[in-house]
């Protein structure tokens, strides 16, 4: 009895530092919003880096390397919503280390890996998504990301804790194997990545669109603020292109690890369960992805939608099939 | 790119076909024309783009729709609600969509497609294999990533070291000697793999196919149903359901006895969760053949038991009440349990049990209770899946059981359509029921369990699997990898004893870190050259 009820205590303190990191994480969303409202004061003289590398490329580099290395971080230190940007950071930080510590006793109190069910799932998730973020931000500038990470952080959580939330438990039958381990990992890293991802993909379609419009002739429009102050156009797209790159190759790996999981599950390797057949669509829709990036015709704007639908099959795959279909795979545990 | 030097250095950096324009009006070219138009048309990218979006929409049907490969009955349920939309659904094909034609139209053109690009591109890749690095271009200040240094030594010195670092760093490497000591250059290129990783990447999809496709063709797979306390044996008339590939052959079935001793579950017993299964196993024992030594094995979910390539899994169980019915003079009609279906999480099951040696035929019809629970408007449930309170309701039938008529009839359903209804009972274990007008007595001796047995023969799976495998490594390769070109000349106008070196090099413009790695061949150079 002393075990169960210090297992009872600790999903009660999990469940307390998700909520905690949420508030965390919301505070995080308004000072990088508040630091992009401020940039937004200063419309003309602000335009100095997308102007620096947007120059530089026209001098004949097409090289992404010149790119990189012009950061938004080469921006004077005087720059107005700076300190909330640190903030944002900071309390980003802080959220972040309370998630890790939920996540951690949701672990502890079911004694296995916290990946069981969709609640665990989404949690582990955004706290993998946070994590790759803030690793990326310990070598460059990524502040600028913030906003468009902490939206799907919080949403995220937000659907774990008011849709998904189920009380900690040991597994069902099915769930118990070294695959658990192997697959569902893999798939939350491709979950954080495909989102980064996606972020930048939507950032790219912004910019692109903002670019448009000013060499139209016409104003920036609302978004031309938040254009100013993250990269070019080409380097996001690089971007997204890289995530997507990277990750291509690990959801192959965890569709695979899936198959050989329901080889000794189920006695077939693929089955056409819902979750198989929209992993399957996820796959090939990324797969055209890459294709279109090679393909005349198809780069730039019409590649970045595909690789928003794919995002869209992603996410239907987890919320829609769970949900909405009855299939080997609804471990939700939402009743 | 105005420079023909830079054109010709870039040249081959990758074989993606250069340009995916196909002729747009294939017209009046004549019949070898048409389908060589259709031909590059099919292998262009933008087929394969195309294809790849087909296949992804194609593919959404079957997680919508009930699929026959996996919920046959869900499939006539969903037909029998919907007349009108239904039939026209399966005329197209929509519940069996992965076995559908224009599916696999989708998947071979696709397939097609790729052969037809991947060949001539391993063809090339093949020729650049062999091929040596292209001639340095006559300005490498042009080239995207460039370094111009003078350092302490010969052209000569130079170039070797050069050739060297780049050796060393395992770079294909040209060295050009003009005969008249004028201007020599090293060229070197890396990153090949990039592309085999590519083609290997194609080549192993289609693998892949083949593999999956040969298994089906020769694999089988079976389900069966087997009691506690009882066996089955690995042959084609003891399978409750039994699916062979198109090739497969009755006498590929490896010869086997599975018994099943016991069967064992734990559930959840408290919190939200009540009820959620915890763990399943089922003790068994089995031998290859008479003669052969028996083993025991215990079959749990994710750990199925293997049997000279052929597996047996444990995909579900649920329960076997045992009944002992007499007639009138006390003679034995039945005694053994009888596996009833479950109907939902806490296994409120049914069953029925046929009795046709008695004159008249009587058949029961009846639900089964785990844990019984009574309710005002639903009746009999079952609130829990283990057996807390067993409990039977059964109904009594007699008249024709329709078994002679010759018409294959499911052992789960008794066709009442010639027989009446004599009385309902609920009986605990123990409890015997005298049936009415002198029929006899049934008695609800207790309860056991069965397991339900996936068994598997797939011999493509091992290959699919290295297929997968090798489609990982490939892709890998082909997304990681970085192919480049890098190039070092000593200019004619070299000052003596101090000579001018150029660097310059070349990539994709996804490959980043060309200027750092340019930058550290530079530094290696000078090391090499400068002796520091």
């Amino acid at each position: 009895m002393i075990k169960v009820a210090s297992e009872t205590t600790l999903a009660y303190i999990s469940n307390n530092l998700v909520y905690a990191s949420m508030l965390a994480y919301t505070v995080a969303m308004v000072a990088f919003a508040v630091s992009f409202a401020q940039g937004r004061g200063r419309s003309d003289s602000s335009m100095s880096v997308r102007d620096t590398e947007q120059a530089q490329s026209v001098v004949g580099s097409a090289s992404v390397d010149v790119l990189e290395r012009t950061d938004v971080e080469s921006e004077p230190g005087s720059e107005p919503g700076r300190r909330a940007g640190n903030i944002g950071m900071s309390v980003m930080w802080l959220a972040t280390l309370l998630l890790l510590g939920g996540v951690v006793a949701r672990g502890l109190s079911s004694g296995r890996v916290p990946w069981g069910n969709m609640y665990e799932f989404s949690i582990t998730s955004a706290l993998g998504i946070s994590l790759a973020f803030l690793v990326v931000s310990l070598k460059r500038d990524v502040r600028w990301l913030g906003m468009l990470v902490v939206i799907p952080v919080l949403l995220t959580l937000g659907t774990a804790v008011a849709v998904l939330y189920t009380d900690s438990a040991p597994l069902v039958p099915a769930l118990k194997s070294w695959w658990l381990l192997i697959h569902v990992s893999a798939a939350i890293i491709c979950a954080g990545a495909f989102t980064l991802g996606a972020a930048v993909t939507v950032l790219y379609l912004m910019v692109t669109r903002v670019d448009r419009r000013v060499a139209a002739g016409e104003g920036a429009g609302w978004f031309g603020a938040i254009a100013q102050r993250v990269p070019s156009a080409d380097r996001l797209d690089q971007m997204a292109y890289r995530t997507n790159a990277f990750v291509f190759p690990l959801w192959t790996f965890a569709v695979v690890a899936g198959a050989i999981w329901a080889e000794s599950a189920w006695g077939r390797y693929w089955g056409w369960d819902p979750k198989e057949t929209w992993a399957f669509i996820t796959w090939v829709v990324y797969a055209a992805y890459l294709h279109a990036r090679a393909t005349a015709g198809w780069k730039g704007h019409r590649a970045a939608a595909i690789g928003l639908v794919g995002y869209g099959c992603f996410l239907f795959n987890y919320f829609g099939v769970n949900l909405l279909f009855s299939g080997l795979h609804s471990y939700s545990g939402v009743k | 790119m105005s420079d023909p030097g830079i054109d010709e250095a870039s040249a081959g950096l990758t074989t993606q076909p250069e340009s995916d324009v196909t002729s747009p009006n294939p017209a009046g070219i004549g019949a070898t024309g048409w389908l060589r138009w259709a031909w590059r048309t099919l292998t262009s990218m933008r087929a394969a783009l195309i294809l790849l979006f087909l296949l992804a929409v194609a593919a959404i049907p079957g997680s919508t729709f009930p699929q026959r490969g996996t919920n046959t009955v869900e499939v006539s349920q969903y037909i029998a609600r919907n007349p009108t939309w239904g039939p026209i659904l399966d005329r197209l094909g929509m519940f069996d969509v992965f076995a559908a034609p224009w599916f696999a139209a989708i998947y071979l053109l696709l397939m097609v497609s790729l052969a037809g690009c991947v060949i001539p591109r391993a063809r090339l890749h093949w020729r650049a294999m062999r091929a040596q690095p292209p001639a340095a271009p006559s300005r490498l200040s042009r080239l995207p990533e460039h370094r111009t240094l003078e350092l302490d030594g010969s052209p000569a010195d130079v170039l070797t070291a050069a050739e060297t670092v780049l050796r060393a760093r395992r770079w294909r490497v040209r060295r050009e000697v003009a005969p008249s000591g004028e201007s020599t250059w090293v060229a070197a290129e890396t990153g090949y793999l990039r592309e085999t990783g590519n083609l290997l990447f194609h080549l192993a999809l289609l693998a892949l196919l083949v593999a999956v496709a040969a298994g089906g063709m020769f694999g089988a797979k079976g389900q069966v149903i087997v009691r506690e306390g009882s066996a089955f044996s690995n042959t084609l008339t003891q399978y409750d359901s039994f699916s062979p590939g198109r090739l497969f052959k009755a006498d590929r079935l490896v010869p086997f006895t599975v018994h099943l001793d016991q069967f064992r579950a734990t559930y959840q017993e408290d919190g939200m969760q009540r009820g959620a299964p915890r763990d399943f196993a089922a003790d068994v024992v089995y031998s290859t053949g008479p003669g052969t030594a028996e083993r025991k094995a215990t079959i749990g979910v994710n750990e199925p038991l293997a049997i000279d390539g052929t597996k047996v899994f444990l995909v579900g169980h649920g329960y076997a009440p045992t009944f002992v019915i007499k007639d009138a003079t006390g003679k034995v009609l039945l005694d053994d349990s009888v596996v009833f279906l479950p109907q939902d999480g806490n296994f409120t099951s049914d069953g029925v049990i046929k009795i046709p040696d008695a004159t008249p035929q009587i058949g029961f019809t009846g639900v089964f209770l785990p844990t019984a629970e009574r309710d005002p408007v639903r009746g009999g449930f079952s609130s829990f899946p283990a057996p807390l309170r067993p409990e039977v309701f059964l109904s009594v039938w007699r008249g024709d059981l329709g078994l002679d008529k010759g018409t294959p009839q499911s052992v789960y359903r008794l066709d009442t359509s010639s027989m009446e209804r004599l009385g309902l009972k609920d009986l605990k274990p123990g409890q015997i029921w005298t049936l009415p007008d002198g029929l006899g007595t049934l008695t609800f001796t207790g309860v056991s369990e069965y397991a339900t047995f996936n068994v598997a023969s797939d011999p493509g799976s091992g290959w699919a699997l290295a297929a997968a495998v090798l489609a990982i490594v490939g892709l890998s390769l082909s997304l990681f990898v970085r192919r480049r070109r890098l190039w070092v000349r000593v200019p004619d106008t070299s000052p003596d004893p101090k000579v001018e070196v150029e660097f310059g090099a070349l990539g994709r413009s996804e490959a980043p870190g060309l200027d750092e790695e340019l930058d550290s061949v530079v530094a290696a150079v000078r090391r090499a050259v400068e002796g520091v």
